[in-house]
């Protein structure tokens, strides 16, 4: 039976849940507050919230000086780019791992994730150094290949929890009926794993989106996304503050848009699991 | 029409279209401050000249390019054709050979019309590695209405005895007016540069001539407890946060009695659109002690071409325009005489129009008085005046910023910072075998 909750309880937990809610908000908010003042406005003491002169001037000289939609493209390439490159090859392992354990699984796992441990940039020269071998430096290619790279073993990691929570029988039937590895993998397995491979796909779309190492440091005017245009507009001597928040929105925008219209996929994927 | 004629047109047509393509592309890394962005508002003048000439740009943040262009020339990546480095990297990588000697620039280009103090750093055995688009030097910022409000009259060049006492005098804490801003913020270029340029002027200095280093000396600690007792007095509050940034919005927003820091820094505290202190703004050199050695520091961000590059000559033609005589008459042309990149042509300071911009002159005395090849009062063996232009300093000065910042803010006595930043530095010289 279900448990009866107060409306007094309801009331503040609501009240608990919003002002949460505001608080991780309010640094994006104040972010897109401030692309609308003047550098002085920016860094006026105390700050005014709303009552300032609006002004869409910072727009104007970031969308001058910078060339946005390359940026964007770059970003929007790269991400799902590295994302669907990471399915294809983290979808195989799950299944492997998830209805056909072997002794040292659980192993791998820790392994693959223990790779997420290494500061990026020990590795830095070596990588880049490759990079430049093989031609791929300031290419959405490389960029493409190092974040699959990167985001792989949370892949695989997601996937596997989805893959464990369906009855292996299922796909036993499916064998018994004369299903291929191919067709248990595509037809069966994939279809009722929807849900979830949705949830990784954005939440890796997101990571790629906001990586700010490797983009920073194997591109330069061609390949940069949306990340490096941000960076460009931090400055160490001269008010920026009201330009970079410009750029920062701007760059955030698709992806809150995006964020917004799947919050239910991705809060299914992040709380998938938590509860059972 | 036969069609070979046609083919031949069609080629014609094709190569003609094809053409801008075929332009050689530069790219330039470069950091984001106004006088860059300017200059690359201000390209399309080169490329009208040089039409056969694109270029592409890569603006980022200081640290994030010094990291990218280290990356880049170590590795030789050949990502860039130019770029924009300080005088911290050209001695170091004039020596390993991995820039362009720019020697042969043409005669108009008229080197020697490079301010001394500026060519000096960026030559390495007569070879001049880089060319300066603009140099700064530091001083002192003040309020002339606190100044007078406090009673007190500010010398052209005052000592730190004066400095302390002057602060002290224009603090108001209750009204959150801080009689000095100085840098705090952990990092070799944002307190480290100011602290030892500070430290000269109290006769310290990193190294002895054996390169053992000196942080037990009494120079030293006489330079640190002064400025530790000068923050708590009168700075302002959570200052080993406040890099360049913080502290110009503090004084911008007239939350400072005294600036002491770059030189660039003028143009944006007298700027009546950003700043409420504009009219009230006065210049003085950085302090001393009497000791024959100012606390200011020498700066600039140069071009220069990496080795390696197959774009050199087109490379060239574009350093040769940025740095020119005619790019700063150009920028006084579309933007006023206020704008033009400072510190690097002696012919600018000695044009009537320049002349009357306020800051011109004490910039000019201040990037004079410092001078790289003998920064301190006891000989050294090494060249820089906020910096040691080592490849170990980085590190060493990041850690050692760290420690004085942890004293600013009060976690650590001054005695405890200086006894930590000794023995950080001892152990790096030993690993890297200037000592033993």
């Amino acid at each position: 039976m279900a448990r009866r909750v107060s409306n007094q309880r309801k009331f503040v937990v609501t009240l608990i849940a919003w002002a949460i809610g505001l608080t991780i908000f309010f640094p994006i908010l104040w972010t897109i507050l401030t692309s609308f003042k003047t550098e002085a406005e920016a860094i006026a003491s105390p700050p005014s919230f709303l009552l300032f002169d609006w002004t869409l001037e910072n727009y104007s000289e970031v969308n001058e000086r910078s060339d946005y939609f390359l940026h964007f493209m770059n970003s929007v390439i790269i991400s799902l780019g590295s994302t669907l490159l990471g399915l294809a090859i983290a979808i195989p392992a799950a299944w492997s791992m998830a209805f056909v354990p072997g002794k040292r699984t659980k192993d791998i796992l820790m392994w693959m994730l223990s790779t997420k441990m290494l500061p990026p940039v020990g590795v830095l020269i070596p990588i880049y150094l490759l990079f430049r071998d093989f031609g791929l430096l300031d290419t959405r290619l490389g960029l493409v290949i190092v974040l699959t790279l990167i985001n792989l073993p949370i892949i695989v990691w997601m996937l596997f929890t989805y893959f464990k929570e369906i009855p292996g029988e299922i796909l036993e039937a499916a064998r018994m009926d004369g299903a291929t590895l191919w067709n248990e993998v595509v037809h069966v397995l994939t279809p009722m794993a929807v849900p979830g491979i949705a949830s990784t796909l954005l939440l890796n779309v997101i990571l790629a989106w906001n990586e700010a190492f490797w983009t920073l440091n194997l591109t330069a005017a061609k390949a940069a996304p949306l990340t490096a245009f941000i960076a460009s507009y931090s400055s160490p001597e001269g008010l920026f503050y009201a330009k970079l928040s410009a750029a920062s929105t701007l760059a955030i925008a698709p992806i809150l848009i995006l964020g917004w219209f799947s919050q239910k996929q991705l809060v299914r994927g992040l709380t998938f699991g938590a509860v059972k | 029409m036969t069609l070979f004629s046609r083919a031949l047109l069609g080629a014609t047509a094709l190569t003609l279209v094809a053409s801008p393509a075929l332009a050689e592309k530069l790219t330039i890394a470069t950091v984001n401050n106004g006088d860059m962005i300017r200059m690359q508002k201000l390209a399309d003048d080169f490329t009208a000249k040089n039409p056969d000439i694109e270029l592409e740009w890569l603006t980022m943040e200081e640290n994030v390019l010094r990291q990218r262009v280290t990356t880049d020339i170590a590795t030789k990546g050949g990502q860039f054709d130019v770029m924009t480095i300080g005088t911290y990297e050209v001695p170091i990588w004039g020596k390993q050979g991995w820039l362009v000697s720019l020697n042969d620039l043409p005669a108009e280009y008229d080197v020697d019309d490079i301010l001394p103090a500026i060519r000096g750093g960026l030559t390495i055995d007569g070879e001049l590695y880089a060319a300066p688009f603009y140099g700064e030097s530091s001083m002192v910022m003040y309020r002339k209405d606190l100044m007078e409000k406090a009673g007190l009259e500010m010398p052209d060049a005052p000592t730190w005895e004066f400095i302390g006492k002057a602060a002290r005098a224009m603090t108001d804490k209750d009204n959150e007016v801080y009689g000095v801003c100085l840098r705090g913020k952990a990092g070799w270029g944002e307190n480290m540069a100011f602290l030892t340029a500070t430290a000269n002027s109290f006769g310290a200095r990193w190294f002895d001539e054996n390169w053992a280093p000196q942080f037990d000396s009494e120079a030293w600690k006489n330079a640190l407890t002064f400025y530790l007792d000068l923050m708590e007095d009168a700075g302002p509050p959570g200052a080993s946060s406040n890099g360049f940034n913080e502290n110009l919005s503090l004084f911008q927003t007239g939350k400072c009695g005294m600036w002491i820091d770059a030189t660039v820094a003028a143009s944006f505290v007298t700027n009546p659109a950003d700043s409420t202190v504009a009219d009230q703004v006065g210049f003085a050199l950085a302090p001393d002690n009497g000791l024959g050695k100012r606390g200011n520091w020498l700066w600039a961000w140069s071009l220069a071409i990496p080795a390696g590059t197959q774009k050199e000559e087109a490379a060239k033609k574009f350093i040769d325009w940025a740095t020119s005589k005619e790019y700063l008459e150009l920028v006084a042309e579309k933007e006023g005489w206020a704008n033009v990149p400072p510190g690097t042509r002696t012919s600018l300071y000695e044009n009537p129009e320049y002349q009357k911009v306020p800051f011109a002159k004490m910039t000019l005395d201040s990037i004079n008085s410092a001078d790289p090849t003998n920064p301190t009062v006891d000989p050294v063996p090494y060249v820089g005046v906020q910096f040691v232009a080592i490849p170990e300093f980085q590190g060493i000065a990041t850690a050692v910023g760290q420690a004085f910042a942890a004293a600013l803010a009060g976690n650590v006595t001054a005695d405890e910072a200086l006894a930590n930043a000794q023995a950080i530095t001892e152990r790096t010289m030993k690993k890297s075998g200037y000592i033993k």
